[in-house]
């Protein structure tokens, strides 16, 4: 078990003795999300409603760098308060939500961002869906025309009546229709 | 003494494991009546033994055994019973035994319930599962000991982490295992029947409830999952496209579309070498899962490399079966396919693009969940594939298989006319507009995705409708009231499963679409007598007091919430600190009701005697959890269809002849 080393804590500072404890325990867990936490978001004020949804919107969107999967405003950890004040003063500079976006990831990377940027080395994830619905469709079309092509294969007597002695069913199951 | 016992039992379990894996086999091949009839007596066998181990285990932590290295991790003298039951899934090796005595139970049922099947199916399905099972009790016993010791022994255990010390989370493990270990049955029929070379409809009809039972596992231990994250993670989500709760999604897509093409399967002889390949692949992505979420990889790559034995345990055990059951798939799936003509318009076709569908969203999931590890390791950056990619991704996709499942059960088999399937959707489709429309015109338009309302409350409309129009079209004497009830009677227990599993797709659509678009919460600042409004509702804080947990101590607020004038609940949310751990912890307090949660979790104590609080409205969200719930029970009520029943009844008679046909034709 002391194999065992979490990178980072929730909170940077926490005692060392404690990750074996904590990893453990977000290993063991089949589900984890964000840590519990709850803090007030109401010292962020904004005149403009916009500009709060829009504040609200981008911490959703950014991620806590240090926590195992939180976001900036789920997130209670020392850094993510600090990223959420410079969000927030950004934000009342007037910047735009792509300013603070590029600002960000200028210092932190593209890891900040939840929802991945759009240039050539992440083309794979934004259009290999794409290219995955299309040889779905592709595979789609050819069986169904084979399948009408197709020359329906008849069971011989032997088969039905082995079929039925293994069903031990007098149905055949085609009869049925659910 | 014990724990050493314990040992002694995994040691035993994995050599009748072992014996299990290869004598049964052997038999089938060579004709051997009696080495085939040792596979269900060494199924029992290995379920004994692992049983055995697990129960020790648990007799350890109920008496803080403290000397075993895995119970001092997991464990301390205050934690309640319940939780001290709990723990032994509560980490690491603990899970690992209970997924190899949940294999093994399995593995025992099928023994048991399997009396119908030829004995060299059975010998073949078990050998399989005994190999899964060398796989997880070698690992075990090489990499992950539950009862290894330690000494001098600590005086107390470090407790379980405050996380799961909850109820929901105690059983969504064991839930979710099951569902993942469920797959492994349907996983040893495709395998079973593509070494004996012959897959029919029996072959279909047997694996079925196997399936279904496995997917109502998953389906209920996913739901509970989320459930639980949802009331005990205190930001008000029940998913946040994390890799662990993806891990748990992909068997369940895969498993779904499984269920659906074992159904073409029995009814039609068709789809057969593509359902071999879903069974193989659901029950891949529940070993896949497993392992990601306990190699710590998930973490980060660089854990993998902090413990190179069970990464490279697991690297090859994957390989090993997901790479051999490809292998044998591509050698002898040419021989089962074939099979079922059927035209453009029909059962069959819709069922495939709904296959093809789920398959879709099952690669998308897996290609979100693995992309960062995969920049990670290439170097190519580290990236974040959070929930606004999943979102846009599930969002264009899942439309249309709302729509195609609206449409298949009102589709005939092999061929269907498309002026009577026009006939049949004319109400839904009418209906399904109308509704559409009135939410256009009745919804106030709060969001940036203001289609997403219509598209997600038409899309359960159009569930609801096509399926009624299905029992409807059902009902052949109309005419004549008293023969309403003798007609629904006549359909089989599975139709109205599939009935009632759709119309839970149909609640859960309807409440992800309220929740996402008009829930509404407030982060603030709250002094005693204070009142904040939230969705019309008034919430007054009465102020926190302290009290003492048996292993924490805890902050407790207390909330009034009132409609108008009207007191309508008290809330008791609680922030705990857990003695062991010194781990905070919140304990959201809800009042739930089928068209509105209210939620109020406690943040941190500011100056003065204020509190740092969150409070949510979420209307409609029990719907989504509810709607998971029908789908399991939907599962429940087809596989205790008579045809299954009939099957298992009268079968035993039969059996002898059975098997010399299936002998003659192996």
């Amino acid at each position: 078990m002391s194999r065992f080393r979490l990178a980072a804590t929730g909170r940077p500072g926490s005692p060392r003795t404690l990750s074996v404890v904590v990893l453990a325990g977000l290993l063991s867990l089949p589900l984890v999300a964000p840590l519990a936490g709850a803090f007030t978001l109401e010292e962020f004020q904004f005149s403009d409603p916009a500009r709060a949804e829009e504040f609200k919107r981008l911490t959703e969107e950014l991620r806590c760098l240090v926590c195992q999967n939180e976001s900036l405003a789920g997130s209670q950890a020392d850094l993510a308060q600090d990223l959420r004040e410079e969000v927030y003063r950004l934000l009342q500079s007037g910047k735009s939500r792509q300013e603070v976006i590029d600002f960000l990831v200028e210092r932190y990377g593209d890891f900040v961002l939840y929802d991945p940027p759009l240039k050539p080395s992440t083309y794979p994830l934004w259009f290999g869906p794409l290219l995955l619905a299309g040889v779905g469709g592709l595979f789609l079309f050819l069986t169904l025309r084979n399948k009408r092509e197709a020359r329906e294969q008849e069971l011989s007597a032997e088969e039905q009546q082995r079929l039925r002695a293994l069903l031990a069913d007098d149905s055949t199951p085609t009869k049925d229709k659910a | 003494m014990i724990p050493e016992l314990g040992h002694y039992a995994l040691i035993l379990a994995l050599g009748l494991a072992l014996i299990q894996a290869v004598l049964p086999l052997a038999g089938s091949y060579t004709g051997n009546r009696a080495w085939m009839h040792t596979a269900r007596p060494l199924a029992w066998g290995q379920f004994i033994f692992s049983a055995i181990a697990f129960a020790l285990l648990l007799l350890a932590f109920l008496t803080d055994d403290f000397s075993v290295v895995y119970v001092a991790s997991n464990s301390n003298t205050l934690m309640p019973t319940i939780y001290k039951v709990s723990a032994v899934w509560g980490a690491h090796e603990g899970s690992l035994l209970l997924w190899a005595a949940f294999l093994a139970g399995w593995g025992a049922a099928v023994a048991s319930l399997s009396r119908n099947l030829p004995l060299p199916i059975v010998a073949r399905v078990l050998a399989v599962m005994g190999m899964v099972g060398i796989g997880f009790l070698l690992f075990m016993l090489l990499t992950s000991n539950p009862f290894e010791r330690i000494f001098p022994p600590p005086l107390e255990g470090r407790d379980l982490n405050p996380l799961l010390q909850d109820p929901g989370l105690a059983i969504h493990p064991p839930l979710l295992y099951m569902g993942y270990v469920g797959f492994s049955v349907a996983f040893a029929f495709a395998i079973a029947a593509l070494l004996g070379g012959k897959l029919d409809a029996a072959w279909a009809r047997w694996s079925r409830p196997w399936t279904t039972t496995a997917w109502i596992f998953l389906t209920l231990g996913i739901a509970l999952g989320s459930w639980w994250a949802y009331y005990e993670l205190g930001w008000g989500g029940w998913w946040f496209w994390d890799p662990v709760e993806n891990a748990s999604l992909m068997p369940w897509l895969a498993g779904t579309a499984l269920m659906h093409s074992l159904a073409v399967t029995e009814k039609r002889g068709a789809f057969k070498s593509w359902t071999v390949l879903l069974a193989i692949t659901a029950f891949s992505l529940s070993l896949l899962g497993t392992f990601l979420v306990r190699s710590g990889v998930l973490t980060s790559v660089h854990a993998f490399a902090t413990d190179p034995a069970r990464g490279t345990f697991i690297l090859i055990f994957l390989c090993i079966v997901i790479g051999g059951s490809l292998a044998l798939y591509a050698w002898r799936a040419p021989a089962v396919s074939g099979g079922g003509r059927f035209e453009l318009l029909s059962r069959e076709s819709f069922l495939l693009a709904n296959n093809l569908l789920l398959t879709l969203l099952t690669a998308l999931v897996l290609l979100g969940t693995l992309a960062p590890l995969i920049y990670e390791a290439m170097a190519w950056g580290k990236i974040s594939v959070g929930f606004p990619w999943f979102n846009t991704m599930f969002v264009a996709v899942t439309p249309f298989l709302a729509f195609l499942m609206g449409i298949g059960p009102l589709t005939r088999w092999k061929q269907d006319e498309p002026m009577r399937l026009a006939r049949e959707l004319r109400l839904p489709f009418i209906v399904t507009g109308a509704a559409s429309l009135l939410t256009v015109i009745l919804m106030p338009l709060i969001t940036l995705d203001w289609y997403l309302v219509p598209l997600g409350i038409g899309l359960a409309v159009w569930l609801l409708t096509s399926h009624l129009q299905a029992i409807r079209e059902r009902l052949r004497h109309k005419s004549r009231p008293g023969a309403i009830l003798t007609d629904l009677a006549s359909n089989g227990r599975s139709f109205y499963g599939m009935i009632l599993a759709h119309l839970g797709v149909a609640m859960f659509v309807v409440g992800i679409t309220l929740v996402s678009n008009y829930g509404q919460e407030k982060d603030v600042r709250m002094s005693p007598g204070g009142v904040q409004e939230v969705a019309g509702y008034r919430f007054l804080f009465h102020g926190v007091t302290t009290q003492r947990g048996p292993n924490y101590m805890a902050a407790r607020g207390h909330f009034q919430i009132f409609d108008g004038q009207r007191p309508i609940a008290e809330l008791w949310p609680e922030k705990r600190s857990y003695f062991a751990s010194q781990k905070p912890m919140t304990e959201a307090s809800i009042d739930w009701g089928l068209t509105r949660d209210l939620y109020v979790s406690l943040g941190e104590p500011l100056e003065d005697g204020d509190w740092a609080l969150r409070l949510y409205y979420k209307p409609y969200v029990r719907w989504i959890w509810l709607g998971a719930l029908l789908m399991a029970l939907g599962g429940l009520l087809a596989i205790t269809d008579r045809r299954y029943r009939l099957a298992r009844g009268l079968g035993r008679a039969r059996t002898g002849v059975a098997d010399n046909a299936a002998v003659a034709r192996s």
